[in-house]
């Protein structure tokens, strides 16, 4: 199988310092949040890679950067061996442009209330120059509304039904990318399954690939055929899904296991994990989650401890083997 | 048997509007008893916030009671004047709301805001109202609670705010506390964090709790009994175990279907076909009709048993024996 999606060393730093002149007044330094720091990771072709993590860690930034809306601070993300932002022939940007859609989490807010849903889905296609003729009737049927809702306004959906016709937007210029940001989390459970059921038959009959970005890991693991997981934007563990639920390596996966609520968990009493997690302006030392490890060792604060191979997974920590 | 704390009789609320007249809550009756965390299930538009605000009353104009009781330990609630409701709301009621950033004064410390609650419902002095503010907050768990009282909302994190947030609401020890999705903008940990203090505290107290929320798992390991509400009406009620394990309603058990478990592997999601009606176009009969597996014909034209008492179980012609869905069946 062939690799889509090559990331090495992503980082991503935010300038979050006070305007200049309060600066000056109140002396203060230059602050930097460092979103996304040293990420590294391949997808496969026709695979669903899922990135999880909590609010903070950096999922939504590495998926934006791979679709090229930010730029990266350092690292590269290659897309089809093609670098976006050093590529210079313009044509193979073209390609590579086209072969990326996003679907993002809120379809109330992705749409142009001003639009009619049928221009909405034909925009990519039309952007590239190609004939739009029947192409958004066609791909309304496909992801489950009907073609006369082409002439409609988006406030006339439910959100189950937008973020239909977001995903029938992806699939106007017929990518081979999707990056999917929360795509269910504004739906309701019932919705949520006729969402995630029409995402995996499209990726069947088109080939498509996923990077499926989720906190929500009973979505994640239905969907993903390879998890990163990701803490204070590091990437601290990565594995297929049943290595990851059945036997986590990194501390912090096994503390999101065990937070997440479960639907046999009839007065489940556990104990809540300590803390929460920390300023990424002022990051821990050493690994990030060490003041909230039980399993911490001096080390842990002191060094950073690096993603490697371990069983079918890789990870972060280095108490990995007593976990 | 003991008294409930909360007990709501055949509670309808009517909005009317220029289109007709629209019933987010028809005909819900249940008991809360003390110490017991009644969990209220639903996808949006069910009606089960609306179900919250009319017990404490909250219902915004033009949404109004239109029939039945709401009695808290005994008293008739649901008839009281404003000036009357302000006693039990904060002093017997406790709400705590979804978003913790807007439920609290941005302009105020949090001590001010919680010493003014404790005053306004407790007769103590000032000096007193701030030691119990301080108690109120090291209770939830707030570290160095006494340097952090003159602290305002912004400098806490989501999961403090809503720690402190829950603080206010037990400040003045009320009997009832009504949390409406309160784990729901929170990450994981945070809300597994926030869970077990809400059920420490139900615990201890012996207070009733009101769970909304849409999280299956959150009920299962929270909530002692459960309501499953589906347009405005209850669908389904009894013990967490039965009403998740084995539903009886044929919705209960589509929803149980559609979310992604574990056991389930990667084999496709049960879809309930369609989508909740809207207020103003109920179907005839049953709600759930067009979109259950089961209908047969008595249930297009008669709206299935209303839950009259706590364990009712299935609001549903012909109740299941088992989770359907779940296995594929339907």
């Amino acid at each position: 199988m062939s690799i889509i999606v090559s990331v090495k060393n992503l980082t991503r730093n935010f300038d979050v310092s006070k305007p200049w002149l309060n600066r000056v007044i109140e002396r203060l330094p230059k602050r930097n949040l460092t979103a996304v720091s040293d990420v590294s990771f391949e997808v496969e072709e026709n695979t669903v890679y899922a990135l999880v993590g909590e609010s903070g860690s950096g999922k939504s930034t590495i998926g934006k950067m791979i679709v090229g809306l930010l730029n990266p601070s350092s690292g590269t993300v290659e897309i089809e061996g093609v670098n976006l932002a050093t590529e210079t022939d313009q044509g193979k940007i073209d390609v590579v442009r086209s072969d990326i859609q996003m679907v993002f989490q809120d379809p109330y807010a992705s749409l142009n209330p001003r639009w009619k849903v049928g221009d909405i889905i034909a925009e990519p296609a039309a952007a590239q120059g190609e004939s739009t003729d029947g192409l958004s009737e066609k791909l309304l049927e496909q992801v489950g509304l009907s073609a006369s809702d082409a002439s409609k306004f988006p406030h006339e959906f439910s959100g189950g039904q937008r973020q239909r016709i977001c995903v029938a937007r992806a699939l106007a210029s017929e990518p081979k990318l999707i990056v999917c940001d929360e795509p269910t989390s504004a739906l309701d459970v019932s919705v949520q399954a006729q969402v995630l059921n029409l995402m995996s038959d499209l990726k069947d009959e088109f080939g498509l690939t996923y990077l499926f970005i989720s906190h929500d890991l009973t979505v994640i693991q239905h969907m993903a055929d390879k998890i990163g997981v990701l803490y204070l934007g590091r990437l601290v563990e990565e594995a297929a899904p049943k290595d990851l639920f059945e036997n986590p390596q990194h501390p912090y996966t096994q503390m999101l296991l065990e937070a997440a609520p479960r639907m046999d968990g009839f007065g489940r009493e556990i104990d809540p994990p300590e803390g929460e997690i920390p300023d990424p302006i002022n990051p821990p030392t050493g690994c990030a989650f060490h003041p909230r490890c039980p399993l911490a060792i001096a080390n842990c604060s002191a060094e950073r401890p690096q993603l490697e191979a371990r069983g079918n997974g890789r990870v972060a920590c280095f108490r990995a083997g007593d976990v | 048997m003991i008294q409930p704390v909360l007990s709501v009789r055949d509670l309808v609320v009517e909005i009317p509007t220029r289109h007709g007249l629209l019933k987010p809550v028809d005909g819900v009756s249940y008991d809360i008893a003390p110490g017991e965390i009644l969990g209220v299930v639903g996808e949006s538009g069910a009606g089960k916030s609306m179900t919250g605000n009319a017990v404490i009353g909250l219902l915004d104009r033009p949404a109004r009671i239109a029939e039945g009781e709401i009695h808290l330990n005994g008293e008739r609630i649901d008839n009281l004047s404003l000036r009357e409701l302000r006693k039990y709301r904060g002093k017997q009621i406790g709400m705590v709301f979804q978003d913790p950033l807007t439920s609290l004064n941005p302009l105020l410390p949090i001590g001010d805001q919680l010493t003014e609650t404790i005053q306004e419902h407790l007769n103590v002095s000032k000096s007193e109202a701030e030691g119990r503010a301080v108690a109120a907050l090291e209770e939830v768990g707030i570290p160095a609670a006494k340097e952090r009282i003159g602290s305002y909302p912004h400098e806490f994190s989501g999961g403090m705010r809503q720690r402190v947030v829950i603080a206010l609401a037990l400040c003045a020890e009320p009997s009832l506390v009504i949390a409406d999705e309160p784990t729901t903008a929170l990450d994981v940990s945070v809300q597994a964090q926030i869970t077990a203090l809400l059920k420490r505290l139900c615990r201890e107290r012996g207070m009733a709790v009101m769970l909304v929320t849409h999280d299956m798992g959150v009920i299962a390991e929270t909530a002692d009994r459960v309501a499953v509400m589906y347009a405005g009406k209850l669908a389904e009620l009894g013990p967490v175990r039965d009403v998740i394990g084995s539903p009886r309603h044929p919705y209960t058990d589509g929803l149980m279907g559609s979310t992604p478990l574990a056991s389930k592997g990667k084999d496709r999601l049960h879809q309930i076909p369609g989508n909740m009606p809207r207020l103003g176009k109920l179907p005839s009969g049953c709600a759930f009709h067009p979109r259950c597996p089961y209908t047969q014909g008595k249930c297009k034209d008669d709206p299935g048993p209303r839950l009259k008492t706590t364990d009712g179980r299935a609001a549903c012609w012909f109740p299941l024996d088992g989770p359907q869905a779940a296995k594929g069946v339907a």
